[in-house]
């Protein structure tokens, strides 16, 4: 074993155990990790909920789950998989690189960076809380039944007796303060920690990426947290926001919690996409093509992103004017997102790819992506949403970005990353299978999905009728779920397995260009012995070019 | 000799698919009026539907042309610039980007916006802002957890869960035009061959138009969840031709049958308080929580369509609503099979 390229023991100033280092770590690495691991564990349980949906679903008036078991799990698998599995795993990668990319020592606020996550930890634990409260655990205990966007006047008490409601409101307050500190924590991190040298414009794409969605998440989590706490006063202290009978308004809180929950799109996509902008590049052995075009589209998809909410509400009646214009808006992110497209096109275009798994999974995000960019657009066009608006053809689509998009991304990340985070390398054999088996599982569920919203099938239905010609699509989803879940069962092997027994990786296994790889792996706590100063986008490439260097060109 | 068996093999299976195929496609086309479902939204029947249809199939062409074209880069890229095997380790040549291929691929998808936009602005308009002619038939949908009430105002009676409405053929339009309101929470109203869907929002009251182009039975469900019983709240549209329905609202507007012989069912109609929730107009009955009762038997369906009207699924309803229908906001009413057979017997002479 090369003694060079084994991991530097992390220096101890006081003989804490291992246990009490990690609760009390401000460390923006094992903060990084935790919500990584915390993401992880939801993930699996939001797997284990979608399994148990998808029996009940493979065949009609099946009744394998009762009504309010089903409503129990859909809320909790959205709710989930949105603020418990997707935020904290990408703000858990942003939290471990973004430092160590700008060649900082850690975050701008590392006390900050701890109270964000355990915030975030206490919200999903209560929210998993409601089932262990009210009735039988077989039917859901008491865990709220109201969809993941949970319009009114359903929350309010009449028609949502028990706690579960406020399950769902207070966690989801909690761990919207985690956001929101996080966010404050990525856009201090990034304007003021960046090492000598690193001007805004020298900054890799990861970084940029990671300030935008801050910025986003600063303006989107308010509106919720301002609804939620109106649906709080109207649950607790007879308030009348949302009660009709009193002339309260339902419709507002669709807009309150859309004008929070577009943007949160692009708070998890923007991550994905710095992931795929440092991934590919690498890969394909080439600089990302059109920096500034990609910073510009990034900070465009952000602000548009702002004005295009009431997408979600084609259904509503507006008037035809409201209507168009969102239309407008919502057409017109396409443009900014294209332009991601063909620049990472143009990147992969003359290079000399190599396929390796991190690889792979940035390839299947850009098909899918693609696919789900597209059918995006059928959707923003009123009148088609107004057929397709709450039908499983929406479902399809949103977990083609939310699974074919975004999760590909972050499991592109796994395999590119986690050498740096422990030292050692994830098995690429065992990274096949779990790709392969994966793509399979997902289009089979997903591709087909589509097939009976077309057909008239609404989400959230617990049941549905023989004879409306769902079954076949029904079933087919349900068996590539099947595939889905080997795959991931691979992939956890595939974690635990190497994190013992993976090969070393040494500082930079993949022979990459950002900091990240100047340092050792897993980084000492300082991160880098020396701070860093650099002269371009690809310090590294620099250092390994000196004959013909980024900084010439830039 | 294998090679022969295989043959036989292959043949026969193949045979036999054709078979399951040809009696599969038979059977689908016997039960199904359109094509794949019943509530296929590419089998449009009514003016809005069409239009959707429409601009669907357009925007599906361009996003497909999209496809095919981005679809055919990212694979050459992936084929054409995969690292050789015998690679001399030299990095590809660096390329930094190149401005006018941003603005190319910039301009580009904003023209695709433009016409986009342009064109689904126009339908739009052309089927939300519809006006109504004199004549339409006017109908108040009102969405209640987990059923829906039609009224007819131009009629003075109301109705539930089967809507009927007249066919529009384009010699002699008369579209319907729904008010939809909501009791309680929020629903929608979704038939897809007839129209797109439009929410139900108390404190919000929202319309819609459909002008049936066929006669027949046009099926979908509330599309917003509403609760422990939102997948069972199903949609039934009657479109009958003017005749038929003219005799239709005849019948609906006469007060309930009052058959001496089943006094007794009747007297247990107050008894257990089933008339605080249903309306028999012609009766002291005047509940409004439920779906109105005085034609209960000229409906195919009740509990919102998910089971037919027949004596014993009458009978099971009466006897435990919420176990033909989780949720369903019926209370279970003790009574005796005596009793149950009598108000049972009362229900199915209200014609
Ligand atoms: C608390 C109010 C309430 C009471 C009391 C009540 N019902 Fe109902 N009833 C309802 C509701 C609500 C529905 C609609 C259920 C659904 O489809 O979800 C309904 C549905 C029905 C239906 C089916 C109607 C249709 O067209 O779908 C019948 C028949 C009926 N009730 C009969 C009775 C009888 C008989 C009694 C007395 C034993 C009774 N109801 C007592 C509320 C009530
Ligand atoms: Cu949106
Ligand atoms: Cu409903």
């Amino acid at each position: 074993m090369a003694a060079d390229s084994i991991a530097v023991p992390l220096p101890r100033t006081e003989s804490r155990s291992l246990l009490l280092d990690w609760l009390c770590t401000v460390d923006h690495k094992k903060i990084g990790m935790m919500y990584i691991v915390y993401a992880l564990i939801f993930l699996v349980i939001m797997g284990c909920e979608a399994i148990l949906m998808r029996i009940q679903l493979a065949r009609p008036e099946s009744t394998f789950l009762s009504a309010d078991a089903f409503n129990r799990l859909f809320t909790m698998h959205g709710t989930t998989g949105i603020f418990f599995v997707a935020m904290p795993i990408l703000i858990g990668f942003g939290n471990y690189f973004v430092p160590l990319m700008i060649g900082a020592r850690d975050m701008a606020f590392p006390r900050l960076n701890a109270f964000s996550f355990w915030m975030t930890a206490f919200g999903g634990i209560l929210l998993y809380a409601s089932f262990f409260t009210g009735g039988s655990l077989l039917h859901g205990g008491d865990a709220p039944a109201v969809g993941w966007f949970a319009y009114a006047p359903l929350t309010s008490p009449a028609f949502s007796p028990g706690h579960g409601t406020d399950f769902w409101n207070l966690s989801l307050l909690l761990a919207g303060i985690g956001s929101i500190g996080a966010a404050v924590n990525f856009i201090a991190t990034v304007l003021c920690m960046r090492c000598p040298g690193m001007t805004l414009g020298k900054m890799p794409l990861f970084a940029w990426m990671n300030l935008v969605t801050g910025g986003l998440i600063l303006v989107a989590i308010s509106p919720l947290t301002a609804a939620q706490l109106m649906l709080m006063a109207d649950r607790f202290l007879g308030g009348h926001f949302f009660d009709p009978a009193a002339g309260g308004q339902p419709v507002m809180w669709m807009h309150f919690f859309w004008i929070f929950g577009h943007p949160e799109v692009y708070v998890l996509i923007i991550p994905s996409f710095a992931f795929i902008s440092e991934v590919l590049p690498v890969f394909s052995r080439k600089a990302i093509f059109g920096y500034p075009a990609m910073v510009a589209a990034t900070a465009g998809i952000g602000f548009v992103s702002l004005g295009v909410w009431a997408h979600h509400l084609f259904t509503v009646g507006m008037p035809s004017y409201g209507n168009a214009f969102f239309v407008l808006t919502t057409m017109v992110v396409a443009v900014p997102t294209g332009i991601k497209i063909f620049n990472w096109l143009a990147t992969m275009w003359g290079g000399k790819i190599r396929f390796a798994t991190p690889m792979l999974f940035c390839i299947g995000f850009l098909f899918q992506f693609l696919i789900g960019g597209l059918t995006g657009v059928m959707l923003a066009t009123a009148p088609f949403d107004w057929q397709l608006n709450n039908s499983y053809f929406v479902v399809a689509h949103f977990h083609y970005i939310i699974v074919g998009g975004i999760l590909f991304a972050i499991f592109a990340a796994f395999y590119y990353w986690f050498p740096k985070m422990t030292g050692r390398m994830l098995s690429e054999k065992l990274g096949k299978w779990h790709f392969w088996i994966f793509v399979l599982g997902f289009h089979l569920t997903f591709d087909f999905m589509h097939v009976p919203g077309l057909l008239g099938m609404p989400r959230r239905v617990y049941t549905y009728q023989a004879g409306r010609g769902w079954g076949v699509w029904n079933m087919i989803s349900s068996i590539g779920v099947i595939f889905q879940a080997a795959a991931i069962l691979i992939f956890v092997y595939n974690i635990v397995h190497s994190y013992f027994r993976g090969a070393l990786a040494g500082n930079d296994p993949w022979d990459a260009w950002t900091l990240e790889w100047a340092t050792t792996s897993p980084p000492a706590e300082y991160n880098f012995s020396s701070v860093p100063a650099v002269r371009s986008r690809r310090p590294l490439w620099d250092i390994k070019h000196p004959e013909d260097p980024d900084w010439k060109y830039e | 000799m294998r090679k022969f068996r295989l043959r036989v093999w292959l043949w026969r299976a193949g045979r036999a698919c054709v078979a399951a195929l040809c009696s599969a496609s038979a059977v689908f086309a016997a039960a199904t009026p359109a094509p794949f479902s019943p509530t296929n939204i590419f089998a449009p029947d009514s003016t809005p539907a069409r239009s959707i249809f429409r601009i669907s199939a357009f925007v599906l062409e361009i996003t497909g042309a999209i496809f095919v074209v981005v679809f055919s880069l990212l694979a050459y890229a992936v084929i054409k610039y995969r690292e050789p095997k015998d690679d001399d380790g030299h990095e590809p040549a660096q390329v930094y980007g190149s401005n006018q291929m941003e603005l190319a691929w910039t301009v580009l998808p904003v023209l695709i916006v433009v016409v986009l936009f342009l064109s689904t602005a126009q339908v739009i308009h052309r089927v939300q802002d519809a006006r109504a002619p004199a004549d339409a038939l006017q109908v108040t949908a009102v969405g209640h957890q987990f059923w829906w009430e039609y009224r007819y105002p131009q009629y003075n009676f109301s109705t539930a869960n089967e809507l009927h409405v007249p066919i529009s053929d384009p010699g002699h339009a008369v579209p319907t035009y729904l008010g939809l309101l909501s009791a309680d929470v929020d629903h929608s109203f979704w038939v897809p061959r007839l129209a797109g869907k439009t929410d139900l929002i108390p404190n919000h009251p929202n319309t819609t138009w459909i002008d049936p182009h066929q006669t027949g039975i046009f099926l979908g469900q509330c599309a917003q969840f509403c609760g422990t019983a939102h997948a069972n709240m199903l949609l039934r549209v009657y479109v009958q031709s003017p005749d038929d329905f003219q005799s239709w609202v005849h019948e609906q507007e006469q007060p309930a049958v009052n058959d001496p012989s089943t006094a007794a069912g009747r007297a247990l109609f107050v008894a257990k308080a089933c008339f605080a929730c249903h309306t028999i107009r012609g009766t002291m009955a005047a509940g409004k929580v439920g779906p109105d009762l005085t034609h209960l038997m000229s409906r195919d369906t009740i509990a919102a369509g998910i089971l037919p009207n027949t004596p014993e699924n009458l009978r099971k309803w009466i006897q435990d609503p919420p176990a033909m229908k989780e949720g369903a906001l019926m209370p279970k009413v003790d009574m005796t099979d005596e009793q149950l057979t009598q108000i049972t017997a009362y229900l199915e002479t209200l014609k």
